[in-house]
């Protein structure tokens, strides 16, 4: 009840009439980005706790998880297809949803532009890393334990 | 002949008790105070009586230097909404008996608007975003002399509940967006687009979707249902917003 939020915070910055900005660019990325977190959002409930019951609870449960179980996993097309859509579509949503967030409390253009690189560049990183691994991964790095390595590895 | 003696005691409506009210109200004169400051008055109110007979109350019999808008007093002008215990309020439509009143009542200015003495905000900021939305008709064909330009039953209610909108501002200054980025439009200016957007005499709603479609715009608004719960016209804010949004997307009204 005594937070004090007074004027408005960010920079009212003047440019059209009633101080609004009168540039409108081609395509409205607003708009595409409020749907995005929408669309994305469904797939993201199917995939996320598909993966979640998948990972955790089918079968031994959590205690199944280790090397081989996920190295197993990135063999099979379909969860390799699961994986990278996930990654995609999460961290997009993620980097985006954070983006909301910087234009919300970021007070001035210099905040504003330094958050929002900031979330640029750990978005790309990450989805670059992620994508990497789906599609190079070794399952059966050379002169691995076998107890550590999927069964499978045996035969190759 | 009856000889009943009538019991002549006069019926005296039961009497109504008055309570002590405490008020807790945030102050501020800019020309001696640095910060804004909670000062707290005791008040001796009927249930009956609302928050603005506390307020003018105070004004009158103890301290005359407290300020505040109001014009009607009955909830029709909008200048009196406040923050009352926490939630945004017209003052004069805020009875005690709604109110908790074992406890003090807490009333301070809106948020989200410069302040500028007590109760009252500076309320340009809301309006230029009111303005900015073109609020008028504007149609391009002048009716037949003496004639109205026609519109049904249920061309009419599809914008009926945005008309009873009466600027107070008390959703907009409840939006926690708004808060942070004064920039937004916020909830009234949208209110106030569909009022037009909507009307079926109305030529110009694309340019009001096209101003409202917008980095600033509605796709700014989080479904917070602040704006819903705080107006006092019972106008359905968040989900007028959300016809906008809508809108927008069908590329039409
Ligand atoms: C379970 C699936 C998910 C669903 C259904 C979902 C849905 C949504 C929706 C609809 C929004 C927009 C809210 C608004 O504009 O008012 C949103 C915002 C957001 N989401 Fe998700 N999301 C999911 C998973 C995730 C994940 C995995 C992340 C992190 C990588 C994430 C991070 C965010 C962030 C940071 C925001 C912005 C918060 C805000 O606007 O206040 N979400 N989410
Ligand atoms: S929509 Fe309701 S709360 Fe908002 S300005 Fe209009 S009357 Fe006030
Ligand atoms: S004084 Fe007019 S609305 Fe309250």
């Amino acid at each position: 009840m005594t937070s004090t939020i007074e004027a408005p915070r960010s920079p009212r910055t003047p440019k059209g009439p009633y101080g609004r900005s009168t540039k409108k660019s081609g395509v409205n990325w607003e708009k595409w980005g409020w749907i995005y977190m929408r669309v994305s959002g469904v797939v993201l409930v199917v995939l996320i706790f598909g993966h979640l019951f998948v990972n955790l609870m089918i079968g031994e449960g959590v205690s199944a998880l280790n090397f081989a179980f996920v190295a197993g996993k990135l063999t099979n097309p379909f969860w390799m297809v699961w994986d990278i859509i996930m990654l995609w579509l999460a961290l997009i949503h993620g980097g985006n949803g954070m983006r909301t967030l910087v234009n919300d409390y970021a007070t001035s253009r210099i905040s504003r532009g330094i958050l929002k690189v900031a979330i640029l560049v750990s978005v790309v990183a990450l989805i670059v890393l992620g994508t990497l691994v789906v599609f190079t991964f070794d399952p059966c790095p050379a002169g691995a334990p076998a107890d550590l390595v999927a069964s499978f590895c045996k035969s190759l | 002949m009856s000889t009943t003696t009538i019991d002549n005691k006069p019926v005296v409506p039961e009497e109504i008790k008055s309570f002590t009210v405490t008020l807790i109200i945030r102050r501020f004169n800019p020309e001696v105070d640095d910060e804004p400051h909670w000062q707290d008055f005791d008040v001796q109110l009927y249930p009956t009586d609302r928050v603005l007979d506390a307020l003018h109350k105070i004004k009158w019999e103890q301290d005359g230097s407290l300020t505040f808008r109001r014009s009607c007093a009955h909830g029709i002008c909008g200048s009196d909404a406040m923050r009352i215990n926490g939630r945004n309020r017209l003052a004069c439509k805020t009875l005690m008996k709604d109110l908790d009143v074992t406890k003090p009542i807490y009333v301070e200015a809106i948020k989200g608007l410069p302040l500028e003495k007590d109760l009252i905000v500076d309320m340009e900021p809301f309006f230029d975003s009111f303005r900015a939305v073109q609020p008028f008709l504007m149609n391009s064909v002048t009716p037949v002399k003496g004639k109205e330009r026609i519109q049904t039953v249920a061309q009419r209610a599809r914008f009926d509940d945005t008309t009873k909108c009466i600027l107070c501002a008390a959703c907009t200054s409840s939006c926690p967006v708004f808060w942070t980025d004064g920039q937004y439009f916020g909830p009234a200016a949208i209110v106030n687009a569909h009022r037009f957007i909507f009307d079926s005499r109305d030529e110009n709603a694309a340019v009001r979707l096209d101003i409202l479609n917008d980095k600033e715009g509605v796709w700014r608004c989080r479904t917070t249902f602040n704006c819903t719960d705080a107006c006092p016209r019972g106008i359905q804010v968040t989900q007028a917003i959300a016809e906008v949004k809508q809108a927008i997307m069908r590329g039409k009204a």
